[in-house]
Formats: C-alpha cells, structure tokens, sequence
C-alpha cells in the first residue's frame, strides 16, 4: 500500500461525531470477520467483512436461549437501547428488554447491522482497506441470503450454536424466512412478521422511485460523494418520503392528518407545507438523512428487490422449508398494503406444505406496514404465547 | 406429568374424547374450527398427534398459541383450499358443518387434505327437535340447538339421514358412526340409521373415499386397524 496516498480511515459518521466533540462509537461492538472471505451470491468476493451489532442479557450456561433480531431497511442494530446519533428510544423499545416480551432477562438477544447498512457493518460508506477509501459504488450488490450469511458468521464467531429464536419485521422479515430456509438445524423458532417471501413488482416500483431520486441529485456525483462535503441529501429525502407513505395506511393518514392545514388558517396559494401531511413528510425526509447514508439505501433497497426465495428453491417455496422442524409464527396487519396478508398467507400455505409447524395470526390495525414496530397488544398477546409455549418446548 | 395428562383428559368435553377415540396414535391431525385447542392439546398429548388448527377468533388463536399448538387464524370457508392434498391423516370438523356456507365443497376439501375427515354435528332429527316443531310450530331451541333461529350460525342444519344421502352422493364411505346424547356420552345404540336419527342428539361420523382406502390397502397399508 502507498503510504504516501491520502487515507480516510473512517466513515462519515465517524468523522461527524469526532468534529463534534463526541468521542463515543455509534457503531456498537464491531467484529471483524475477514478470515473466512465472503463469497456472494453475485459472485463476487468480500475480503474484508466487519460487522456491527448489539447485544442485551446473558447467554445460558447451555447457549439454549439466544435471540437474533433481524432489522428493516432504515433500521440498525439500536433495537433496544437510545440510538447514539439521534437519541431516540431503540426501533423495537416496546418489545425488547427487561421484563419485555422479548426478555432481556431471559434471553441473549443480538440485533446487527446488515451487510450493506450505514452504522458499522461492511457496506458502501465504510473504507475499502484495499483501495484506503470508502466503497461507494464499487460495493458489490448484495442479497438477503448474503445478509444471512454474514449474520451466521457473526454468530459462529459468538460460538453460538444454534439460535433460539429468529424474528423481524419488514426487511428483517425476509431475513428471517432466509434463515429458516438456509439453517433449518440452527433455528428453533422463526418470526417472520408483516413480510413477504418474495418482492412484487410494487414493491420493486416503489423503490425504483426511490433509488431514481437519489441518482438524480447532483450531490450524489455518481455515488462518489465522501469527503465531498455533500451528500444527496433532497434526493436521499424524496426517497424516504415516497416510501414511507407505503409504510402508512390511507385510513391511518386520514385520522391522523386528513386535510388539516399545518400551522396557518387558509390556504396559501403556493407550494409551501399547507397541509400536516406534507409538512410531516418532509420531517420525515429530513430527519432521516441525518442518519442513514444514501448508497446504503440503494444497496439495501435493490437486495430486497432481489428477494425470490422460492426461486432459489426450484421456484416452490415449500422446498424451502421441506422437513425442516423449525416452529414459525406468521403474522401480518389489515391494512399493510406494503406486504398484505395474502404474502403472509402463501408463505403460510408453503409451511403447511412443507410439513412445517405455522401459526399465523393476522392482526386488524390501521397502523398500515409500521405496526409491527408499534404498541399492537393484540399482536404482542399472540407473539407472547407463541414464543413463552416455544421456550417452554427449548427448556429455557 | 402422566396424572397431569390424565386430569387433562377427563377434563375434556366428551365428544371430543370420543373424536380423540377414532384417530389413531402418531397421525397427522387437521382440526377446523379449533376453538381453544381443547382437542388439538388432547391429540397431541394423548395420542401423540401432529396436530394443527384453523380458528377464525383471536381468542381461540391466542388460546391455542399459549398451549404450544400451532394454529392458524383463517376462515374455513375460504381458506381450505391452501392445504396440500394429502397433508393429513385426519381432518376434523366438530360442531360446525352446519355452519358452513358450501357443505359439499367443505365435505370435499376435507377428504382431498386428509385420508379421513371427522365430522360431528347436532342433528335436526333427534325427537325433541322434531316434537318442538310438531308441538310449537316454531324452531327448535334446545341445549345443543341453543340459539334463536335470527341469531344462530347454523345455516345448514341437517337430520343424520340428510347427512347420509349427501356422504352417499359424493361416494364417501361411512367408516365408522356414533351416536352421541345431549350431555355428549356416546350411545352404545348406534344401531340403524332409523334409530339413530331418531335418539341421537349429535352424531359423529368417521368418513373416507372407498377408493382412497382401496389405495391405501394396495398400497400396504399394515397399520390401520381391521375393523377400519
């Protein structure tokens, strides 16, 4: 290596903090899985693999009890602590911690960063240690099973042997079938919740809008943009307003907006934030930019599109879960017209297909795609069951 | 944890007990309409059953997830047709063929998932039902038919020989009969249809397609027992 070459050896976020005066490592505890290289299901080889997470409670004396998180697209590994940049309460706060449904006290959770995210693990902004500088769009285009992969890794160098328990929303929802699919002998018990086994032509639409609004920012400089200074922020921004309208219900955004004026008495006759809604949503741009990075978003995004599990089985999901004895609760919500119950339902008929143990609640809200995150008693009393009557079978 | 199992099946409805009775230890065991999984929990512990439900109420579901049963919240009306074919040894629908919206096509999906169906049913020709109408001119109310006729769920009430004529027309065979009272203990006097039809407040019927049996026995199928 040129030694004389300029080297950033840490990622924006890193150098933010550091400007800052914030001496603090958002990233967690990061491990370094570079020995066994990373082939990936594009064919190409990751050298170089760290991988960023967090863990709650204790591992048992028997390693009978541990827990992993998937995470959703804009989440991270913060699901139940104060997220160290934007200090809001961990993603999955109301699920996860002492005396939660998903017991900290009892049992050993680990939530990572996926391949490809934006706070730790291996992924565009991160620094290629073979070129010293970030990946960018150089990154190879990675998949949910790679995702899976590095997460197995994480947990082989953890010395866990097989896992409890695997759940996720959304995203962590894919993950989780990925998981029960690929390592049916390591997964006592799958939640794959308000998910879909493979990714629709809305879905993909919905993220190509997306991807499009981050590539047609000048800022983004053709994903070249670290140590500019800028970032594709108004692209990054559209982005995430356009999705998070799929995160919501039309019945859900009419109580909670309907066509109420945001902080005036009349319209104005021009293209300001009339309306709560268009006020709420460029909130929602905004702050959002702040913490995730926008290669990330268009990695992150085209994995899910990738996402066909049956067609990595012989194009019959069933074959993906043949014999496996791996116990599944499905659940899904009324009015999530991102992934809607009938995606739940075929990867339910594919379980009860395969032989496989399933139950499947579907859970009236109108909360819309989000409600997986939200306080949903309904939901949690059913998860509660499932997974007390699960442990119980674990001996835990 | 044996006494514990054995408190478990005393405390079960007797009807159940007797449906428990016609499934064979170590099935696959299908039950629609699973309620709280009273049944599905005596199945899988009592006669080792791999056994799954479909309840359409979040309590039922809830009840069922809390016992360690696997359930799945659905409509059996529409929601049969996602099962495999074959899946099953059994399925099972207690209590509730006259509630289903299409009869036949419910008779049918069962037999095409399971080897055998069980069904249970109130039956609209047991004595007292028929002197109420006789008697009162007025529909039947009694402890198993216990809902006015503007509220009830049954949509499809049928007499044990109406029930018959229809396993008939779709060649399904009778493998087996009993005749339950209103308390739910089976009557050792499942003799004639005639009488059945007469004394029995519920029946309960064991059923398969003859040439699925023929199959199975082509097929060296050792294990079921002779009287089947």
């Amino acid at each position: 290596m040129n030694i004389d070459a300029p080297q950033q050896t840490h990622p924006n976020y890193l150098a933010d903090r550091a400007e800052r005066g914030l001496d603090d490592d958002p990233r967690g505890t990061v491990v370094d899985l570079s020995a066994v290289p990373l082939v990936l299901d594009s064919g190409a080889e990751l050298n170089h693999v760290s991988v960023a997470y967090q863990t709650y409670g204790a591992l048992n004396a028997n390693k009978s009890n541990a827990v992993v998180i998937c995470h959703a697209l804009t989440l991270d590994q913060h699901v139940a602590n104060p997220h160290p940049i934007t200090g809001k309460p961990g993603w999955w706060d109301v699920m996860v911690g002492p005396g939660k449904l998903i017991d900290t006290d009892r049992y050993f959770v680990i939530c990572a960063n996926v391949l490809g995210g934006c706070l730790g693990t291996t992924g565009p902004q991160e620094v290629n240690p073979d070129t010293g500088k970030p990946w960018g769009v150089d990154f190879p285009v990675i998949t949910i099973g790679d995702m899976v992969r590095v997460q197995a890794a994480l947990i082989d160098q953890l010395g866990i042997p097989d896992l409890f328990c695997v759940l996720g929303g959304s995203m962590g929802g894919m993950q989780v079938l990925d998981w029960a699919a690929r390592y049916p002998n390591k997964v006592f018990s799958a939640m794959p919740i308000a998910t879909t086994s493979l990714h629709s032509a809305q879905n993909i639409a919905f993220h190509e809008v997306g991807r499009q609004a981050i590539m047609a920012d000048p800022d983004w400089h053709g994903g070249d943009y670290y140590g500019t200074g800028t970032s594709p922020k108004s692209g990054l921004s559209v982005a995430r307003m356009a999705a998070h309208i799929t995160y919501l219900s039309e019945a859900g955004l009419h109580q909670k907006f309907g066509r109420r004026l945001q902080d005036r008495q009349a319209l104005t006759y021009g293209f300001d934030a009339d309306f709560q809604i268009e006020s709420y949503l460029r909130h929602q741009g905004i702050s959002f930019v702040e913490r995730f990075d926008a290669n990330s978003y268009l990695y992150i995004t085209r994995a899910m599109d990738y996402f066909d599990l049956a067609a990595d089985y012989r194009g019959r999901l069933a074959n993906a879960f043949r014999d496996t004895a791996t116990r599944f609760f499905v659940a899904s919500f009324t009015s999530d017209w991102l992934y809607p119950t009938a995606e739940s339902k075929a990867v339910v008929r594919a379980l009860n297909a395969a032989g496989a143990p399933v139950s499947f609640v579907e859970i009236e809200t109108d909360k819309g795609h989000d409600a997986f995150l939200l306080d949903e008693p309904e939901f949690h009393d059913s998860l509660r069951g499932f997974l007390a009557a699960a442990a119980e079978a674990r001996g835990i | 944890m044996v006494g514990h199992h054995e408190a478990r099946a005393r405390d079960i409805r007797v009807d159940l007990l007797e449906i428990g009775r016609m499934v064979e230890p170590g099935s696959r065991v299908l039950d629609i309409g699973c309620g709280d999984g009273e049944l599905l929990y005596h199945l899988t512990h009592e006669r080792n059953a791999d056994a799954r439900g479909i309840e359409i109420s979040r309590e039922g579901v809830n009840a069922c997830l809390a016992r360690g049963l696997s359930v799945v919240q659905g409509n059996a009306d529409t929601d049969l047709v996602d099962y495999p074919t074959a899946g099953f040894d059994y399925v099972i629908l207690s209590q509730t063929l006259q509630a289903m919206r299409d009869t036949r096509a419910t008779l049918q999906q069962m037999l095409r998932i399971g080897r055998r169906a069980i069904v249970s049913f109130p039956n609209f020709g047991f004595w007292r039902v028929r002197l109420k109408l006789l008697l009162d001119g007025k529909m039947p109310e009694t402890e198993t038919l216990d809902q006015p006729w503007y509220n009830t769920p049954n949509i499809h009430l049928c007499t044990i020989r109406d029930f018959l004529d229809l396993c008939d027309e779709l060649g399904v065979t009778v493998e087996q009969q009993l005749v339950i009272d209103k308390k739910g203990k089976p009557s050792a006097a499942a003799l004639s249809t005639r009488y059945a039809n007469l004394f029995a407040d519920q029946g309960v019927f064991l059923l398969s397609y003859q040439g699925a049996q023929d199959q199975a026995r082509a097929q060296g199928d050792g294990n079921r027992p002779a009287a089947f």
